[in-house]
């Protein structure tokens, strides 16, 4: 009903692109305004929360602006060992991202572009791991990654997230897509498989490369179930566990301007990567969203 | 790349299958690809052999067997699925994961309409708004949870403060057992509007301005067009949204484990997922056999309802 509201006054300015956009179209940033403001509350709140006293924290009526500016990082590492927790983070994210996008577009291109014998069953074998829900994987994969000795380690967290169905299927989607004569000229003048992937494919697939390293670093990142099952020591554990043990911690447990400063400290890497990467992020779900 | 047409002249059927014989063609011998497969496919063949495959095969061998950590497994047959539907913790568990669901599923909705509204020709601010909806998506489900419990608080919460000034009281909104589960849902709704959200736009802006011009020329106002044309235009995006999201939300652990927190929340045993359950009983109480029969009831529940919603797609999903 708002939208036949801007509809209207669109009337009223004949020759759309004159005039002033943003009045034209106000009931629009009505609706987009209030979402917003849903969408980035908590953070504005974590914000405030993370700089004020524990007293200022449970006022009611609520202080909104901190009184006074509190400063409770140092509280934070005093608990948990943060920035180790961060930095297995960042390496965990990387190695997995790393290796899945080097792993998956090979293989990608090799099941869209190589005939080898058994590429059918093969490619079905592929597939019937992507039905399987991810938590079925588990007890079989802690029961090498103990045999292996790679409990407790970031290794151990690693590994089993190098290799991926679901990015090989993405990459070879996105090789199938592309016109087959690219390569023939290549192949013509004499490069074998390897060269013609390496030099004429792999930088025509920048855009599928990256959807699937926003998407496996984001879930890397994120991932909560897997570290929290393989590692118990603090300094092995990476962010997604480490904020939640802090919360865990008696002393910190209703804490909330030392869990928000916590909570301040552990988004930052992302949030940064995400406000230089931009364009790529959304690009690269919007990709896996068409092709997934 | 002229080259290439007089040298194809027989049928193409797969392009793998011409890609073999061109080289043979040129005089280097007949090497078949199998070599070159090899280094292409198969690293990464081997890791999910080892880390995927293995472990699917094993995990429903688990399941038949009466299992602890290093103790000796005892063939017990499907017991251990028996067991399931007479349990009291498997079953609430999947009443809650259903619910979740549910519930969850209503962001497919308002992301629809939020994703139509930035799709408004000429609107400015389009990048920034949709960059606010996306923030939850870059945020560790851990951080989430820490702020949406500062704000569910049942003392001082900002929610229960703005609903006092609207004369309504609340509650301590997740560690009461009537509260609990919705009050989750909502956060998970707000986390996953961003990834739906870039998805449909994504759709919307390979549906043709014609198709959207035209409706105008009808004299369709705004909520009509949505109606009639975006949201048909738009059903293929809408089924990917719903099945990745339904699929998602039936694995839920995430939000409900670090929103109940480690602590002693007393509605824990009423809230818990099908996946918290397994993760419970898998590491926590190290029935392995349990745990597993818990995951492969889950992938049945998961595949039957993806394949539902394959089958209903045909209703609705309109293709070009």
């Amino acid at each position: 009903m708002s939208e036949a509201l801007s509809g209207s006054a669109a009337v009223h300015r004949p020759g759309r692109g004159n005039g002033r956009p943003w009045l034209r179209h106000w009931a629009i940033h009505l609706v987009l305004i209030v979402g917003s403001a849903f969408m980035v509350f908590p953070f504005v709140w974590e914000f405030l929360t993370a700089f004020k006293t524990y007293g200022g924290s449970v006022l009611v009526p609520p202080q909104w602006i901190p009184d006074p500016w509190t400063w409770n990082f140092g509280a934070v590492f005093d608990s948990i060992p943060l920035g180790q927790m961060a930095l297995n983070s960042v390496i965990i994210t990387l190695a997995r991202t790393l290796g899945q996008v080097i792993l998956c577009t090979m293989a990608g291109y090799g099941f869209a572009r190589l005939n080898f014998p058994l590429r059918g069953p093969l490619f079905l074998v592929f597939l019937s791991v992507l039905m399987v829900p991810s938590q079925l994987f588990l007890l079989p994969q802690f029961e090498i990654l103990r045999s292996l000795g790679l409990l407790n380690s970031l290794e151990g967290i690693v590994l089993p997230g190098l290799f991926s169905a679901f990015g090989t299927f993405l990459m070879r989607q996105f090789f199938m897509s592309m016109p087959l004569e690219l390569e023939e000229a290549a192949r013509l003048d004499g490069a074998n498989p390897w060269q013609v992937f390496w030099r004429v494919m792999l930088p025509l697939a920048k855009p599928g490369i990256v959807a699937l390293a926003v998407f496996t670093a984001l879930w890397s990142w994120n991932d909560l179930l897997w570290p929290l099952i393989i590692v118990s020591d603090a300094d092995k554990q990476p962010l997604s566990v480490g904020i939640s043990l802090l919360a865990s911690d008696p002393h910190n447990q209703t804490n909330y301007p030392v869990l928000m400063a916590a909570a301040l400290l552990a988004m930052l890497p992302m949030l940064v990567t995400f406000i230089v990467l931009q364009r790529q992020f959304i690009a690269g779900i919007a990709f896996t969203g068409s092709k997934g | 790349m002229k080259l290439t047409a007089p040298q194809t002249a027989a049928p193409i059927v797969d392009p793998g299958r011409e890609r073999a014989t061109a080289p043979a063609r040129r005089g280097r011998g007949p090497h078949t690809s199998a070599w070159w497969a090899l280094l292409f496919v198969g690293p990464t063949f081997a890791g999910l052999a080892v880390f995927y495959l293995y472990p699917t095969v094993r995990t429903i061998w688990i399941s038949l067997n009466d299992m602890g950590p290093f103790g000796r497994p005892t063939f017990v047959g499907l017991d251990n699925y028996a067991k399931l539907f007479a349990d009291d913790v498997f079953v609430t568990a999947l009443r809650n994961t259903f619910v979740y669901s549910l519930i969850v599923l209503l962001g497919i909705p308002i992301a629809t309409v939020i994703a139509a509204l930035l799709n408004t020709p000429g609107l400015r601010g389009r990048g920034v708004y949709r960059t606010l909806f996306f923030l939850p998506v870059v945020t560790l489900p851990a951080v989430v949870a820490l702020v949406w419990r500062l704000i569910y608080n049942g003392d001082y919460g900002i929610l229960n403060q703005a609903l006092g000034y609207l004369g309504i009281r609340g509650t301590s909104w997740v560690t009461n057992p009537h509260t609990a589960l919705v009050a989750i849902s909502v956060v998970g709704i707000w986390m996953g509007l961003g990834t739906n959200i870039v998805i449909l736009l994504a759709g919307l802006q390979s549906i043709p301005d014609s198709a959207f011009e035209a409706a105008k020329i009808d004299g369709a106002g705004p909520v009509r067009t949505f109606i009639s044309i975006t949201v048909p235009l738009l059903s293929p995006s809408i089924f990917i949204v719903s099945v990745i999201g339904i699929i998602g939300s039936l694995q839920v652990f995430d939000i409900i484990y670090l929103m109940l927190g480690n602590d002693q929340n007393p509605v824990k045993p009423e809230v818990r997922s099908v996946v918290y359950t397994f993760y419970q009983f898998g590491f926590g109480r190290n029935q392995y056999g349990y745990a597993a029969a818990i995951g492969l009831a889950l992938m049945v529940i998961v595949l039957a309802l993806t394949a539902v919603q394959f089958w209903l797609q045909k209703k609705w999903v309109h293709y070009e």
